[in-house]
């Protein structure tokens, strides 16, 4: 074993070849600024982390090689089945969990630290805990802990294993109140008396972060969890740049950054193209208190409904079509279907694009993966901003599955509960076809103005069987 | 290594994190939220760490959890990401694979 142990931890060898890991994670990050570099850049940053693995097993003081082994085992096979058998619909969940995993892992081992420090100060090799150490081991095990918790319940909420509605008590914020000042105070008491910390506080710390995790995340309604999703990300990788701090590793610090910083931005982007604040989103569930007013009126308003051949022939004779998917789509699981109306339409000199709004799907991202998934060139994926200006240009735009982004009353409407969301402009284009079930609102619990247009034609069917049944249409004409 | 100079790591890991990731386009957002899944896996350095030190029960059933836990957004986000980014890269035309198989 001693063989082994050829690195000083924090030795200018051990550091080097952090450093050469978190490059690789930065190098590797870059290159995914472009879906052709992107599966290269994956590679770069998995040999850092190899790179960070061995380096840390060939460390002095590494041992309990078997436990290391079991540990690694139990991982590596979990990750890997996970990972091969995982649809890319399930993609939410999937994250929800690893950030939820990665929390865990975190809140695990500041509480190991703690025991190191305690087990150093009865046994007299020192007289306190540092607080250098001792404060980021707190703050990582209380962001470790409400990532574990909130990223359960998120994926909990995902997988329709808990209602997807805003749950909440009543007096929620009062509560959540309470419990944050309470883990601080606890905190404030350790950290005080760093020369003989409880571990018991130290244990409630852990728990009452785990109730407030998931009594944050289950007000949180399943339209917002693009939100949460990429908050909960943040908090991972800031808790495992904590966890860096205690246990002064470098490459922990500076991951655990990238990953917080990733975090952040896209929980700002989902936030900005919901119109909506962090806070609004984690503390007013949406739709918990939908406008009685605006959702009320449920008098049969004129709308157009046409069938699967009216829409083929529509579809058929346009110069430009334009596709806004929406997690309706994810659901029926009709991205399929829908690329092959498109490669019908193309077949016959139609110009097809899809539009897709930030926060189409569950996660930042998703609608493109699952696009590409259905073979969609990437080049045909267009976001929000760049395919506004072509909707007046537009023959026909084919909603599936989206309605809240759609919705003009978000631009026309400053009294609309969405007013002022970006949206997709699809009633500039010359006609729309909305594919959906019924005239039922989405998750903003408004009636969507769209629906009721002189050039929007509603076909209500399911998703897949609607696209399948245009695609054949089409090929009749 | 001092704690000042840990800070002046992270605030400077920060603004490459800040000015990279913004540069990521809308499209891989996804993939790039399981690679960051992956790096986070980061945190089985502590659990290796302290699974060095641990010395009672309670100590190695938390270590092996972290190095487990650490492991499975390692393999998993690592993979899971190269899947998700093989769709995304140009693929052979369906039709001609199908005349190879005709041809043989």
């Amino acid at each position: 074993m001693s063989l082994l142990a050829v690195l000083e931890p924090g030795g200018s060898a051990a550091t080097a070849l952090y450093i050469v890991a978190f490059s690789l994670f930065i190098i590797g990050i870059k290159q995914g600024t472009h879906p052709t570099t992107a599966k290269r850049g994956n590679q770069i940053a998995a040999v850092g982390m190899a790179v960070a693995i061995v380096t840390t097993l060939l460390l002095d003081g590494i041992g309990n090689w078997g436990l290391i082994a079991l540990g690694l085992g139990i991982g590596t096979a979990v990750g890997v089945i996970a990972s091969i058998r995982v649809q890319m619909t399930e993609m939410p969940q999937m994250v929800a969990l690893y950030n939820g995993v990665g929390g865990g892992a975190v809140a695990l081992i500041a509480w190991s630290e703690l025991r190191h420090g305690i087990s150093g100060i009865n046994s007299g090799d020192i007289a306190s805990i540092p607080l250098e150490e001792l404060i980021p081991t707190l703050f990582a095990a209380v962001v470790g802990s409400v990532s574990f918790w909130g990223s359960n319940i998120a994926f909990a909420k995902l997988q329709d294993l808990i209602p997807t509605k805003p749950l909440s008590v009543p007096g929620q914020q009062v509560i959540n109140g309470v419990l944050l000042i309470g883990i601080l105070a606890a905190c404030v008491d350790i950290a005080v008396n760093n020369g003989d910390p409880s571990q018991a506080i130290f244990i409630a710390i852990l728990l009452a972060a785990a109730l407030l995790g998931n009594l944050v995340v289950l007000p949180i309604g399943g339209a917002d969890m693009p939100v949460v999703i990429s908050l909960l990300n943040a908090f991972t990788g800031l808790s495992a740049a904590a966890a860096g701090f205690a246990l002064h590793n470098v490459a922990l610090i500076v991951a655990g950054t990238l990953v917080g910083s990733s975090g952040t931005i896209l929980t700002m982007e989902m936030a900005t193209a919901m119109n909506r604040s962090v806070g609004n989103v984690l503390f007013a569930g949406f739709g918990g208190a939908p406008a009685g007013g605006a959702a009320g009126s449920t008098e049969e308003r004129p709308h157009v409904s046409i069938g699967a051949q009216d829409a083929a022939i529509k579809l058929a004779y346009a110069d430009t079509v334009v596709i806004v998917p929406g997690y309706g789509l994810a659901v029926a699981q009709a991205q399929h279907a829908i690329k092959e109306v498109a490669d019908e339409l193309e077949k016959r000199g139609v110009t097809v694009n899809y539009a897709i709004h930030p926060v189409a799907g569950r996660m930042p991202g998703h609608m493109n993966v699952l696009l590409a998934e259905a073979d969609v060139p990437y080049e045909q994926l267009k976001e929000m901003e760049e395919i506004n200006p072509e909707m007046p240009r537009t023959d026909v735009a084919v909603i599936v599955g989206a309605n809240d982004v759609t919705n003009p009353a978000a631009k026309n409407d400053p009294d609309s509960p969405i007013a002022g969301m970006p949206i997709i402009e699809v009633s500039e284009a010359q006609q729309v076809i909305v594919i959906k079930r019924s005239l039922s609102p989405g998750f903003a619990g408004i009636d969507n103005d769209l629906f009721y247009e002189a050039n929007t034609s509603m076909l209500f069917d399911d998703a897949k069987k609607a696209a399948a049944d245009i695609a054949a249409e089409i090929q009749n004409l | 290594m001092s704690v000042m100079t840990e800070v002046t790591i992270f605030v400077l890991a920060a603004f490459v994190g800040f000015e990279v990731i913004s540069k990521v386009p809308t499209t891989l957002h996804t993939p790039l939220m399981s690679q960051t899944n992956a790096i986070h896996g980061i945190v089985m350095l502590g659990g290796l760490i302290v699974v060095g030190y641990a010395n009672d029960p309670l100590e190695y059933v938390i270590g092996t959890i972290a190095i487990a836990f650490g492991a499975i957004n390692i393999v998993g986000g690592f993979m899971v990401t190269d899947r998700m980014l093989g769709m995304f890269s140009k693929k052979p035309k369906p039709k001609a694979d199908a005349d190879g198989k005709a041809g043989k």
